[in-house]
């Protein structure tokens, strides 16, 4: 396969992302002898320092390096990327907000196939790529056959695949003036960070998280007298905090908190992958959930399947006679 | 200003058990719950709540099955002016720009300064708003969890990104934008508001209503392929602890002691 396969890298204070580790892996599982190079967009000093550590990885490295990407903004490049890449490229980029941003709208630009989420491949076959997915919350897979024959852009879950050990001792291309000079509708203005509620959820050893299974907000009482009797406090997944029961600060997940305790009990919590992304350091994890297939159980050590209204007050009990 | 808001109907994933039919082609729906994505029905709110306060249209639309028209209904009841249903044998099988190529269509049939979707629904692509706004070649940003109407031509717009942090951008009108959950608080919908639109007429379109060929959407069109749906061999997973919930309890007291859980 002779196909041209290039990775998107997002890079944060003069260093590549761990997707960058993973992308590469994605090509190699694509393509073991791809040539894979690496697309990196920002500016100055910061970006040269995100190329180098990004050569560490990669074969190529091109490089776009304008004032204006010295915070990413997908609409500006997008036409940018279109300017550079050959119309049947197979481009890798993160699922994340960044990715989510960018590929399905270049996938249109590119006139390429666009698979999004990706979480496993198994293998090329001719022009088909046969990718997994998950659909419903990961609750079921699916396998996907994609055309390569027109190019493609695939965005690849992060912390699915392998990383790269590096190694590699790649080149640097500036590609800055065949980007070209572009305009773009959306112009960026600030970040805004997260609040920081009363209780620090990152900090603590013990949580009890619900998610959409507590049902309504007089039931949040029942979690957290759990969470007092087992001397922890109450967390959550992003239903509870859209349906504005709980604080933003006490969400866990990638879009909210990366809480790293010893003991993570979910109560009615799925376990959707952007849930997971938020809960590191390994903890002892118990799910409790009244749906058998939702994937937390996939990834807790002990599982209760039951309605979590009608156990956690049972447990709670029990705890406060066993302790 | 004049609002396009995409809606779908899906598996309300509060009260289904998602199972898969047992040669694989398909999820079984017999006993499904559907209603409204929810990200969508996020997206109407937020579209409500822009015409209450600067005036202006909301359409919602769907495609899909006949049964569609149950949503859009919902959504008028929810207070949208009018719905479009899109339908057609030949839109089967379509692939995400399949989806966006129908919809290019009636946001071209029609005259809207801003187009809404949900930022994913329940194949979790998040893919539909990002190629309908590079088809129309409007700006676009996804995950839209804020927006602020400044004059007639922009929007300041609030991005949620890792974190819990929040990307703000000024975005030029017309555009398209997908929409977060937690955006608003969707507002309740009763029978009486239901039974108030039941006799509203929806318009439906076919392929050829919107100028739409074979080549374009369908199964023949699409370059992505769901060829099946399954359960991977997994690990271990969690080990399940059975009995009484009285016995649950307490054998997992015992192994919260054993892990540091209580202090």
């Amino acid at each position: 396969m002779s196909r041209q396969i290039f990775a998107y890298i997002e890079h944060n204070d003069g260093a590549v992302e761990d997707s960058a580790f993973e992308l590469i892996k994605v090509a190699e599982q694509m393509d073991p002898q791809a040539q894979v190079t690496a697309l990196l967009f920002g500016s100055g000093q910061e970006l040269e320092d995100a190329c180098q550590h990004a050569a560490s990885i990669y074969p190529q490295v091109w490089k776009v390096d304008k004032q204006e990407h010295s915070y990413p903004n997908a609409e500006l490049i997008r036409p940018q990327l279109v300017n550079l890449l050959p119309a049947d490229a197979v481009v890798l980029a993160p699922f994340d907000t960044f990715g989510m941003d960018l590929t399905p709208g270049l996938a249109i630009k590119l006139d390429s196939a666009h698979v999004s989420d990706i979480v496993g491949l198994d293998g090329v076959d001719g022009d088909t790529l046969k990718a997994v997915r998950q659909e419903y919350g990961g609750q079921v897979h699916t396998h996907v056959h994609c055309d390569l024959s027109g190019g493609a852009v695939l965005s690849v879950r992060g912390g699915v695949f392998p990383a790269s050990e590096g190694g590699q001792e790649g080149q640097v291309a500036d590609k800055t003036s065949d980007a070209g000079e572009v305009q773009a509708g959306r112009r960026f203005l600030e970040v805004r960070e997260a609040e920081v509620g009363e209780v620090d959820i990152t900090k603590e050893d013990i949580l009890v998280s619900i998610g959409r299974g507590i049902e309504e907000e007089d039931n949040i009482e029942i979690a957290q007298e759990l969470a007092e009797a087992m001397g922890g406090v109450v967390s959550c997944s992003r239903p509870v905090v859209d349906a504005k029961w709980m604080e933003k600060s006490r969400q866990v997940g990638t879009s909210g908190m990366t809480v790293k305790p010893k003991i993570y009990l979910a109560m009615g919590i799925s376990g959707s992958f952007q849930h997971m992304g938020g809960v590191k350091g390994n903890p002892f994890i118990v799910a409790v959930n009244k749906n058998a297939s939702a994937p937390i159980f996939q990834v807790a050590h002990v599982g209760v399947v039951e309605d979590m209204l009608e156990f956690a007050p049972v447990l709670t009990e029990k705890i406060q006679e066993m302790k | 200003m004049n609002i396009l808001v995409c809606v779908k109907r899906v598996p309300d994933p509060a009260e289904n058990e998602i199972e898969i039919s047992s040669d694989g082609s398909d999820i079984e729906r017999e006993d499904l719950v559907y209603s409204v994505n929810e990200w969508d029905n996020y997206a109407v709110e937020e579209a409500i709540q822009i015409r209450e306060q600067h005036g202006g249209s909301v359409t919602v639309v769907s495609v899909g099955e006949e049964e569609s028209e149950e949503v859009l209904r919902r959504e008028m009841a929810m207070g949208a002016d009018q719905g479009i249903l899109v339908s057609d044998d030949a839109f089967e099988g379509s692939d995400g720009r399949g989806i966006a190529t129908i919809l290019k269509a009636v946001a071209e049939s029609g005259d809207y300064d801003l187009i809404l979707t949900g930022a994913q629904s329940d194949e979790g692509a998040a893919q539909i708003g990002g190629m309908l706004a590079a088809m129309l070649d409007q700006p676009y940003a996804s995950l839209v969890n804020e927006i602020q109407v400044q004059g007639g031509t922009k929007l300041q717009v609030g991005r949620e990104i890792e974190g819990g942090n929040q990307e703000v951008s000024e975005i030029e009108l017309p555009c398209v934008l997908s929409i977060q959950s937690g955006i608003n608080e969707p507002r309740y919908v009763g029978i009486r508001g239901i039974r108030k639109v039941s006799g509203v007429e929806i318009p439906e379109k076919e392929a050829s209503d919107l100028g739409l060929s074979e080549d374009q959407v369908g199964q023949k069109a699409a370059r992505v392929k769901r060829v099946d749906y399954f359960h991977p061999e997994m690990g271990e997973g969690a080990e399940i602890l059975e009995g009484s919930t009285e016995e649950v309890a307490e054998k997992l007291v015992e192994l919260l002691k054993s892990k540091g859980g209580m202090k």
